[in-house]
C-alpha cells in the first residue's frame, strides 16, 4: 500500500513568509512537494469559511504563515490570524476534526531555514495524522 | 439592536442530520451586525455541517441563503430565496425569535403543496449596544413604560439585577454590583450622571411600583398605525 501523500494548504503573507519562500529558493533549500501555497496580502484578510473551506475542498492539512508579532505589515493582521485559527480550530473540533491539522506559525522576511522547517514539520504532523476524514 | 448567538453545532446537527437538504438561511441586519448570523456565519455553518456529514459518510447536502431582513415579508419576496426554500426538507434560520417565526409563517403562506419546517440556528439573547469590537452588552427589556427621562438615560430596569426603580440596594460596593464584580451598579451610574445634570433631586421621590402590563406579562404586544393602513 502507498504511503499516504497529504495535501497541505500554506496560506502565506506577501511581505514575510513569501520573502522568505524566495530567498529558500535562492539558497537552494528544498521543502515538501505535498504544498499549494496562497499568496495572501496579509494574513489578517484570511477569514475563517476560507479556512474550512480548504478542509472541504481536499486539504488534509492548512497552514498560516504570518510575519513576527510586532512586524505586521498592516500592523496587527498577524494578532489577527492567529485569533481566526484558534477560532476555526475550535470549529474543527466540533465536527470531529483534529485541530493539529490547521497550524499558525510565523517567519521574518529573510528567515528561509524557519518557513522551510514549518512547511516540512507541517507535512509530517499531518502525514502522522492520516488523512482528512471528511474526505477521504 | 438584538443581539444572538449561534446554538452549540451538536445541538444544530441533531435538528437537522435526519434530513437530505438542508438550507442554511442568514440575515442581513442585527445579527450580521453581532456576527453570529450573517453570511460569514452562514459560511461557516453549513461548512461545518458539510464536513461533519462527509465525515460521518452521510449524503446530506447543504445550500446557503441570505435575506436581508427576515422579520419583513418584503425581503423574504425573493424568487430565488423560495426556490431554495421549495428544494430543501428542512431550513435553519439564522436569524433572531423574530426572523424564524416570521420566515416560518411567510414560507408556509407561499409555499402551500407541503409545511416547511424551520429550525432556530441562533439562540436570541438580548437587546444590547455594540460596546467594542465583538462585545455586545444588554441595554433594554422592552418593558414598554420607558423611564430613562427620570434616570439620566440608564435603564434601571435592564440594567440593575433587581430592576430597583428606587436604588441602589445594600449590594452596591465601590460602583459593582454584588452579582458580579464586572457589572457596574446601575444605580450608582444613575446617581454619578444626575449628580453631573445636577438633577439629583429627580431621585428623591419615592417611584412606586411598576405597572408590568405594558410588558410581556400582558401576553405578545402588538401596535398598529392606523396613518399607515390604508
Amino acid at each position: 500500500m502507498n504511503e499516504f501523500e497529504p495535501k497541505i494548504i500554506a496560506f502565506c503573507c506577501h511581505y514575510c513568509a513569501l520573502a522568505a519562500a524566495d530567498v529558500a529558493g535562492k539558497m537552494g533549500l528544498q521543502f515538501s512537494p505535498n504544498i499549494r501555497i496562497i499568496r495572501v496580502l496579509c494574513t489578517g484578510k484570511i477569514e475563517v469559511p476560507h479556512l474550512l473551506k480548504a478542509f472541504e475542498s481536499g486539504a488534509d492539512g492548512v497552514v498560516v504563515i504570518s510575519c513576527k508579532f510586532g512586524e505586521c505589515y498592516f500592523k496587527e493582521g498577524n494578532f489577527r490570524a492567529q485569533k481566526k485559527v484558534e477560532r476555526t480550530q475550535s470549529l474543527m473540533q466540533e465536527v470531529g476534526l483534529e485541530p493539529e491539522r490547521l497550524m499558525f506559525d510565523f517567519v521574518p522576511g529573510p528567515g528561509a531555514k524557519k518557513f522551510v522547517d514549518i512547511l516540512n514539520g507541517m507535512t509530517e504532523k499531518v502525514r502522522s495524522l492520516g488523512p482528512n476524514p471528511s474526505v477521504h | 439592536m438584538i443581539v444572538g448567538e449561534r446554538k452549540p453545532f451538536s445541538e444544530i446537527l441533531s435538528m437537522v442530520e435526519d434530513y437530505s437538504k438542508i438550507l442554511v438561511v442568514g440575515c442581513g441586519s442585527c445579527v450580521t451586525i453581532c456576527m453570529a448570523g450573517g453570511e460569514e456565519e452562514v459560511k461557516i455553518l453549513a461548512s461545518q455541517l458539510r464536513l461533519a456529514f462527509k465525515k460521518n459518510k452521510k449524503d446530506i447536502e447543504v445550500e446557503e441563503a441570505m435575506a436581508l431582513r427576515q422579520c419583513d415579508d418584503e425581503y423574504m419576496n425573493d424568487p430565488v430565496l423560495i426556490d431554495k426554500v421549495k428544494k430543501a426538507d428542512i431550513v435553519i434560520s439564522m436569524a433572531c425569535g423574530v426572523g424564524v417565526q416570521h420566515a416560518t409563517a411567510f414560507f408556509n403562506r407561499i409555499i402551500t403543496d407541503r409545511p416547511i419546517k424551520i429550525v432556530p440556528g441562533l439562540n436570541t439573547t438580548f437587546m444590547g449596544a455594540n460596546l467594542d469590537v465583538g462585545i455586545w452588552e444588554e441595554r433594554c427589556v422592552g418593558c414598554g413604560d420607558c423611564v430613562l427621562e427620570k434616570t439620566g438615560g440608564i435603564c434601571p430596569i435592564t440594567r440593575c439585577a433587581k430592576s430597583l426603580l428606587n436604588g441602589p440596594c445594600g449590594g452596591s460596593s465601590n460602583g459593582k454590583c454584588e452579582i458580579n464584580k464586572e457589572t457596574d451598579c446601575a444605580w450608582h451610574l444613575i446617581i454619578e450622571r444626575l449628580e453631573a445634570l445636577g438633577e439629583l433631586d429627580r431621585i428623591k421621590p419615592i417611584e412606586m411600583y411598576k405597572d408590568w402590563r405594558p410588558s410581556h406579562d400582558g401576553g405578545p404586544r402588538k401596535i398598529v398605525r392606523e396613518d399607515m393602513r390604508i
